[in-house]
Formats: C-alpha cells, sequence, structure tokens
C-alpha cells in the first residue's frame, strides 16, 4: 500500500488545476555516493505556488537546487532524471545554466544583500540579461521594489548601501533582485526562517501576491506558512516524496501516515 | 558544642583566607611578569622610535626632498633616492598586485581542483617566508647578469617577487571569508562566474585585500637585501628604471656605514621618513579594516 514516489506522473499533474510548468521525472540526485532524491517525479502547476514541506535533511532545498543547477557549482553533486520545462529537460548538459537562472530566480534563506547601493543590487541582475537605457533601468527597479512591498521604505536612499537595510527589508531587496529579472519561476528556501513575525507575514502577503504573474516553490519547516502560501503541498520524508496534494487536503486529509504523522508533530 | 562549632568555623575561615592570600599573590606574581614582559617589549620598540626620532628629526629640512644625495663633504637631499623607491615601488605593485589578485582569486575560487590549490597555497607559503636576499640573487642572475648592469627594473621585479606572495596569501583568506551564499545568490542571477568574482567578491573582500596590498608595500618599501643586488644606486636623480636607480633602503645603508656626518645625518632624515610612511601605511590598514556599524 506504500504509495512512494513511484508513483505514476499524472496523478500529480492533477494536483492542481493549472497546467505544470515544470515537470518533474524521476529524478534522483547524488551527493558522492549519498542519494538524496530518490526517483521524484512532481509537477509545478503554472503560476501557483508549490509548498516543500519535510524534517531536516529530507531532500527538499536539494530539489530546489537542482532546479536551477546550483549543484553544478560542486564537483560530486549529480542529477539523474528529468526535469523539463518547455519540452527541454533543464539539468541535461546541454542547457545553458545562465540562460536557466535567468529564468528561475531564487531567494535563499539568509538575505544574500550585495555589498553595494540598494539601486545596483536591483540593477546587477537585470545588466546581465539586457542592455537597458538609464531611464528604463530606473523604471526597472522602481518596479521590483515596488512588487516586492519594498519601494515606499527605500525609494529616498537608493544609493545607500543594502547592507544597512533591516533583516526584513534585506530580504525583501533579494525577492526584488530576483523578479527584477523577469523569471518565470522563483524558489524560495526559507525565505523567513531568520526573520521577525511581521517582517514574515509581509513576505506571506508577498507571495500571495505574486503568484499572479510568478510559478513559486518555497521549502518551509513552518506549516502555518505552508498552508498559508501554498496551493500544493509536497511533503518529503528521507529522500522521498511520500504525498503531494492540494494544500487542504495535506493538512486535513492526509493519505499517508508519514505525512499524517509529521504535520501533527509527532516526528520531524 | 557551641563553642566548638566557632571555633572549627573561624578555622575554616582562616585556612580559606591563606588559601585566599596565596592565590592573590600567584595572581600578582603572574601579572606582574607579564606587565614586565610587556614593558620590555615597549621600551624597545619607544627607544628605537625615540632614536630616529631625535636624529632624524634635526637633520629634517625641505632641501630633503629637492636635492639629490651629495658626494662626500658636501650638502644634499634624499631626492633621488625618495623618487627611486616610489617609482619602483609603484612598478612592483603594478607587476605584483595583479598577479598575486589573480592567484590568490584561483585559489579561493577553484573548488574543484584542490590538491592544485593545496599544493600552489604550499609553495606560496614558502616564497612568503624565503629570505629576501635569495629574491635579490635570484633576480640579480635572470636580469643583471643578462642585461650587464644594475636597473630599476630589475629593483621593482625583486620588489614584487617580495610582494607576490604576501598578495595572494591575504587575496586568497579574505576571498574564503566571503559567505558561499553570496556567491550562490549572484550565480543564481544568472550571472557568470567572472562577474560574480568582480563585482560582488571583490567589493565584499575590497577591505581586506587593500590592507594586505598596504601592508605589503610597507614590507617591500623597507627591504634593502633585494635592491643591493638588482637596482644598487645612483647618485644622481635618474627617471630611467633602466639604469641603476637610487632607493631609500640602499642609501640609508651606505650613508649610515660612511664616515661623513652629513651622510649619516640623511641617513638618520631617511630613516625617520620610512618609519614614518610605514606607520602612515599600517593606520590606514588598521582604518580600513576599523568594525563599522549597519
Amino acid at each position: 500500500m506504500d504509495a512512494s514516489a513511484a508513483m505514476a506522473a499524472p496523478d500529480f499533474a492533477t494536483a492542481g488545476e493549472a497546467a505544470p510548468r515544470i515537470m518533474i521525472e524521476n529524478l534522483h540526485f547524488f551527493y558522492g555516493t549519498t542519494e538524496a532524491l530518490k526517483n521524484i517525479t512532481l509537477a509545478l502547476p503554472d503560476r501557483q505556488a508549490t509548498g516543500m514541506i519535510g524534517p531536516s535533511g529530507c531532500g527538499k532545498s536539494t530539489l530546489l537546487r537542482v532546479l536551477n543547477r546550483m549543484y553544478d557549482l560542486y564537483p560530486g553533486q549529480r542529477a539523474t532524471g528529468r526535469v523539463m520545462m518547455d519540452g527541454e529537460n533543464i539539468i541535461s548538459p546541454d542547457a545553458d545554466v545562465n540562460t536557466l537562472r535567468r529564468r528561475i530566480g531564487m531567494v535563499f534563506q539568509k538575505p544574500t544583500p550585495f555589498p553595494m547601493s540598494i539601486y545596483d543590487n536591483i540593477a546587477f541582475g537585470a545588466r546581465l540579461h539586457e542592455r537597458l537605457s538609464r531611464a528604463e533601468m530606473d523604471e526597472r527597479v522602481e518596479w521590483s521594489l515596488s512588487r516586492a512591498a519594498l519601494w515606499d521604505e527605500v525609494k529616498d536612499r537608493l544609493r545607500a548601501p543594502a547592507t544597512g537595510l533591516s533583516g526584513g527589508q534585506q530580504q525583501r531587496l533579494c525577492i526584488a533582485r530576483s523578479i527584477a529579472i523577469r523569471p518565470e519561476i522563483i524558489l524560495l528556501d526559507e525565505p523567513t526562517s531568520a526573520l521577525d513575525p511581521i517582517s514574515t507575514l509581509k513576505i506571506e502577503e508577498l507571495i500571495d501576491e505574486l503568484k499572479t504573474d510568478f510559478t513559486i516553490v518555497i521549502v518551509t519547516h513552518n506549516m502555518q506558512q505552508a498552508a498559508r502560501c501554498a496551493d500544493q503541498v509536497a511533503f518529503f520524508y528521507l529522500g522521498e516524496l511520500v504525498e503531494v496534494g492540494p494544500a487542504a487536503q495535506i493538512f486535513t486529509a492526509p493519505r499517508q501516515r508519514r505525512t499524517q504523522e509529521y504535520i501533527t508533530g509527532r516526528f520531524g | 558544642m557551641r563553642a566548638d562549632g566557632e571555633m572549627r568555623a573561624s578555622g575554616e575561615m582562616r585556612a580559606s583566607g591563606a588559601r585566599m592570600l596565596r592565590r592573590q599573590a600567584v595572581n600578582a606574581l603572574a601579572l606582574g611578569l607579564a606587565s614586565l614582559a610587556t614593558l620590555a617589549g615597549l621600551i624597545a620598540l619607544v627607544w628605537i622610535l625615540a632614536t630616529i626620532l631625535i636624529n632624524g628629526a634635526a637633520a629634517l629640512g625641505p632641501h630633503l626632498f629637492t636635492r639629490a644625495t651629495p658626494p662626500p663633504g658636501s650638502e644634499g637631499g634624499l631626492l633621488n633616492a625618495l623618487l627611486g623607491s616610489v617609482m619602483m615601488t609603484a612598478l612592483a605593485v603594478l607587476l605584483g598586485a595583479p598577479i598575486g589578485i589573480l592567484a590568490g582569486t584561483h585559489l579561493a575560487e577553484s573548488g574543484g581542483r584542490r590538491w592544485i590549490a593545496a599544493a600552489v597555497r604550499f609553495v606560496n607559503d614558502i616564497l612568503l617566508s624565503a629570505p629576501s636576499i635569495v629574491t635579490g640573487l635570484f633576480v640579480y642572475e635572470i636580469i643583471v647578469q643578462p642585461s650587464g648592469h644594475f636597473s630599476g627594473i630589475a629593483g621593482a621585479v625583486a620588489m614584487a617577487m617580495v610582494l607576490l606572495p604576501v598578495v595572494v596569501r591575504t587575496t586568497d583568506e579574505t576571498l574564503r571569508l566571503v559567505p558561499v551564499s553570496l556567491r550562490e545568490a549572484a550565480l543564481a542571477l544568472g550571472a557568470p562566474l567572472w562577474r560574480m568574482v568582480l563585482f560582488v567578491l571583490y567589493p565584499a573582500a575590497r577591505a581586506g585585500m587593500l590592507t594586505g596590498l598596504l601592508l605589503g608595500i610597507a614590507r617591500i618599501s623597507g627591504e634593502t637585501a633585494p635592491l643591493l643586488f638588482t637596482a644598487l644606486n645612483n647618485q644622481y636623480l635618474s627617471f630611467d628604471l633602466a639604469r641603476p636607480m637610487a632607493n631609500m633602503p640602499v642609501v640609508i645603508f651606505q650613508f649610515a656605514l660612511s664616515p661623513y656626518p652629513a651622510w649619516q645625518s640623511l641617513a638618520w632624515a631617511g630613516a625617520l621618513l620610512m618609519t614614518l610612511f610605514v606607520l602612515l601605511l599600517s593606520l590606514g590598514a588598521r582604518f580600513m579594516l576599523r568594525p563599522r556599524q549597519g
């Protein structure tokens, strides 16, 4: 009766109504010889938020780092299987990593402001991929900061160093920096775990707002957060995808015993 | 009963009082010895500085910066030596700093080939502790000997070789202090490696890298041994790096050993100028590394 990750893809694809933006098929991931992800098959619906939950070390952050090929940096880490996006397998060696990362943005656990001004933090990414005039860049910076609900707080000090912002502001700056390159997908790796409740609330509201334009994947240790932000929730355990379904179903009527035990706090 | 108890209590108190006294005595002794050692070091330093200051200040004057080193028995300044030192140091920085920064960057960022990085780091540490006179002899062999004469270029090359390992080491170390998350954040935006290094890592590590460079300059500006075999000296004001070139350390060395009082006082003045220069560089380095809030 163990419906493990090997379950057929169509079943997962129906989890959300929208068509999948990304289709992960039979993905395995290795740190050296340790298998951190075991045969994952999962659809990420377009312009919805997918929440990934599970105890530490279950592979959810690893999966996030597969999606934008962050593991490429480290020899000894490798992935097999397919991650399909617009008919292309993005983990194949032929796929261009920089183009991929332009389409799939990432926000990290701890805020990572670059040692430059608030304005330049936003412009850094945009300059990589587009040639914008001054006016266009000004517009892009305002647009990104507004979308990240930070514009009003920083519009008078765009030339000030970004490291002078508070933790919550820095994290919203990082989100603004990610959306400034107009990606299609935004990956958030425990984006609020280093923040206070007020900042967390702001970022959760922001995620809700961003869903209208972007496909969101959020890794979180906070079950309430997953319930609040995600349309679809995937529960990982020991490198396996145990269960995926609409957030309401996962938190009220999980089909798997391990999911039930985790969300009720019996382990993890 | 009660008296017995009181007696025991006061006995314990006496014993603990004696222990306390002993501890205080040991503490005072250790503290005294440590202070004495500090004082000895400070006295030596103050003595050196005072000697240089007293002897050097007497010889200070605008003529130091307007006239070249004099022949024996006449008046002069240190213009040619100052100029030579500045020119050779500048060229040494131009040669050594870029190579050092690139090599240090390679060490810090070449995650893949760990054993190469380890080997290069080891060799660099050897170069760092190599006696500078060996460096001087080496440059004598590869530049002075084939070209047939001493030159400012040879001096600058020798200085660059002393500077290089310092820059490699500080660049490597300060870059490795930059959090991995910052690198990943830049790459996650689709930045190629070189842009990440140039626009994110270098600004993040700037203070440490500049400090390393300043300390490196402080080190080479006082080096005498490598210059003896390479730039040697020049009695006259010269801008020609292809010819022998005057410089502060060698002038101080020669003038201090000379029997002429005018030369000796110029040597003191030179020593003072160099001490002030190095002091200024160290202060600059400290200023750059100062903790900043925010």
